[in-house]
């Protein structure tokens, strides 16, 4: 469903190249749970960017569910993101003023999905997290593992088939960040890619495939 | 993205950030109601003189003796010698032009008044019984001077209204006598309540036959003839007319000078609309102003709000759907102050109209609708920048730091 091949990404800070990426190639099946693990600066989150088709590639090919997706136009970009992949973030990044049942519509609203269908989703989605007592709150009244049930919530709104997280529980203590982790294998299990970057050994373990990055290659790519 | 969803996106990002969404209503406000109520009251001017002339009567040409080279300008301007004097047989003579409906000679004098040993020093006119027509004034009781030759004259005369209640109080008028100097007239109507025309006020004047006029003041020069034509159109060719019939009287001379109500009023008409234009053009720059605070704020709002422009671009925001965001959030912005300015310079027209009743304040239809569009136009102009700066926005970057 994922197939990256000979991909590069170099950053260009004054007169040094920085080589965030040197020549990744990775296939990845529908359905499957990474990890994407190594020491910092060694290109994990320019990878899960370039997954995310938020970031491009400066060389190599990208194909998502059999597309090649590599030199799509921006607005094309922004269609493919808002409809098959959900983001989590390290720091949540709700939006302050809206409250969490808000947050969590806001794909949809981006899709243009009509309210009826809007509303039908957010119960289910409400209920999956176990947020339907905090549907009024705004995220400064939500704890950390509830604002990132939210954001997990709002990235699955679309019902996208490839969700990436970025170091998810890295701002959050470790008996809610597993909380947290078993909401993604939830995910996982019904269905979905799940690609978690982790500096917790311990997180990165449960997944079934853990990809090992160093200086922006992969060094290590096991399968439990 | 749905409108009414692009609305309400908008509105949360209006109701979130509170003070900097009333400052910008304040300052849009501010600039819609000095558009509003500046050009009401140049508008307001422009419609008391207009109304002033226009009381004159209507298709009216003034005609005086003395030729004014500058047609339009201020007459009596005399170039060599002193003019011949307008008679009543050079008035008389109009008679003959076609274009012409009815006229009036005016004699104008100061002249002690008194009944009894009540005394009052007014404006008395000589004329005769088509003044009151060609002036459009209305009595209040009685009639008018009689027609008739105008060189024969009766003892009567016809009393303004506060010239009544001076000289009488609150008795009845009609059919007492008044004197002027040693002549003797009989009050057969009095004038409506009129109040000034062009510095003239109606209510305060006597009116007698023309001859009793002449003899009064001792002059048989006419001091104007008001001239009404046939028609609007008929306005020109009687005024040539007039020029005319008294060169000929006069072996030749152009020694008059005949004076358009329409003339007049169309210059007077164009210097206030243009000063109208002017005065609203200048409050329109505060609108302007209030553009560049759009922009500034909304530069600002582009920087705070970085993270969640990155995060709408991450979730699937197209950069058109972050420029619309903005430019409804500007527009809403640009309805809501021009709304307000509305409502507050039309307070302002109604408070200004309580303090000078009899000027027409009334906001011209075209400030009323320009007001709102140049705040509207400026608005959006001055968004172009923040939101393609938001659209082209780098949701990594923007979301990188906490
Ligand atoms: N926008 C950028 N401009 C310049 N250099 C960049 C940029 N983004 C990343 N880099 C560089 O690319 C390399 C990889 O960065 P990346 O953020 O992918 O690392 P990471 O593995 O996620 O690190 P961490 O664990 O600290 O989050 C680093 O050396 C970083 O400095
Ligand atoms: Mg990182």
């Amino acid at each position: 469903m994922i197939r990256l091949t000979g991909i590069e990404r170099i950053f260009r800070v004054g007169d040094e190249e920085v080589h965030a990426l040197r020549g990744v190639s990775l296939d990845i099946e529908q359905g499957e749970y990474l990890s994407i693990m190594g020491p910092s600066g060694s290109g994990k989150s320019t990878l899960l960017n370039i997954l995310g088709l938020l970031d491009r590639p400066n060389t190599g090919r990208y194909e998502l569910n059999g597309h090649d997706v590599t030199g799509l136009p921006d607005d094309e970009l922004a269609r493919v993101r808002r409809e098959a992949i959900g983001f989590v973030f390290q720091f949540f990044h709700l939006v302050p003023r809206l409250t969490a049942e808000q947050n969590i519509e806001l794909p949809m609203v981006l899709a243009g999905i009509d309210p009826a269908e809007r509303r039908k989703r957010l119960d289910t989605l409400l209920a999956a997290y176990g947020l339907e007592a905090r549907a009024g709150h705004r995220p400064d009244q939500l704890s950390g593992g509830q604002c990132q049930r939210v954001a997990i919530a709002r990235a699955m709104s679309m019902g996208p088939t490839l969700i990436l997280a970025d170091e998810p529980t890295g701002n959050l203590d470790r008996h809610t960040g597993q909380e947290v982790m078993a909401v993604l294998e939830q995910v996982h299990h019904d269905g979905g890619t799940v690609a978690v970057v982790t500096h917790d050994p311990e997180t990165g373990a449960r997944a079934h495939r853990r990809i090992r990055l160093v200086d922006g290659e992969i060094t290590g790519d096991e399968s439990a | 993205m749905r409108f009414a969803d692009l609305l309400r996106f908008a509105l949360q990002v209006l109701g979130g950030y509170r003070s900097r969404t009333a400052l910008i209503l304040l300052a849009m406000g501010i600039g819609v109601a000095a558009v509003v109520a500046v050009s009401a009251i140049g508008e307001g001017a422009r419609l008391y003189v207009v109304n002033q002339f226009g009381s004159l009567g209507t298709n009216l040409i003034i005609v005086l003796p003395g030729r004014s080279e500058t047609a339009g300008a201020m007459p009596g301007v005399l170039i060599g010698k002193t003019p011949r004097d307008l008679t009543i047989d050079d008035a008389l003579a109009l008679k003959r032009s076609n274009a012409i409906l009815r006229f009036a000679p005016l004699i104008i004098g100061a002249g002690d008044v008194r009944v009894g040993n009540r005394s009052r020093e007014t404006p008395v006119l000589g004329t005769t019984a088509e003044f009151i027509q060609v002036r459009q004034m209305d009595m209040a009781q009685g009639l008018f001077l009689p027609p008739g030759d105008p060189h024969h004259s009766q003892p009567v005369c016809v009393i303004g209204a506060k010239v009544a209640s001076e000289l009488f109080g609150p008795k009845p008028v009609l059919g007492e006598w008044l004197r002027i100097g040693d002549r003797r007239f009989r009050i057969i109507g009095v004038l409506a309540r009129q109040g000034a025309s062009l510095g003239f006020n109606t209510d305060e004047i006597v009116v007698v036959p023309l001859a009793s006029a002449q003899a009064l003041f001792n002059t048989e020069a006419l001091f104007r003839i008001f001239v009404e034509a046939k028609s609007r159109e008929q306005i020109p060719l009687a005024k040539a007319d007039i020029e005319e019939i008294i060169r000929l009287r006069h072996e030749g001379e152009r020694d008059i000078t005949a004076i358009t109500q329409d003339a007049v009023l169309a210059t007077f008409d164009r210097i206030l609309r243009a000063l109208t234009l002017a005065v609203g053009g200048i409050a329109a720059i505060s609108l302007g102003v209030a553009g560049i605070l759009v922009m500034n704020v909304m530069l600002i709002a582009v920087t705070q709000r970085r993270r969640e422009i990155g995060l709408l671009k991450a979730l699937g925001a197209t950069g058109q759907q972050i420029r619309a965001a903005f430019f409804t959030e500007a527009i809403m912005l640009a309805l809501g102050g021009a709304t307000l300015g509305l409502a507050v310079g039309k307070l302002g027209q109604l408070a200004i109209g309580q303090a000078f009743p009899d000027i027409p304040f009334t906001a011209p239809w075209w400030a009323v609708i320009a007001a709102p569009l140049t705040a509207i136009v400026t608005s959006v102009l001055f968004t172009v920048v923040p939101a393609r700066r938001a659209a082209q926005l780098d949701p990594i970057q923007a979301l990188s730091k906490r």
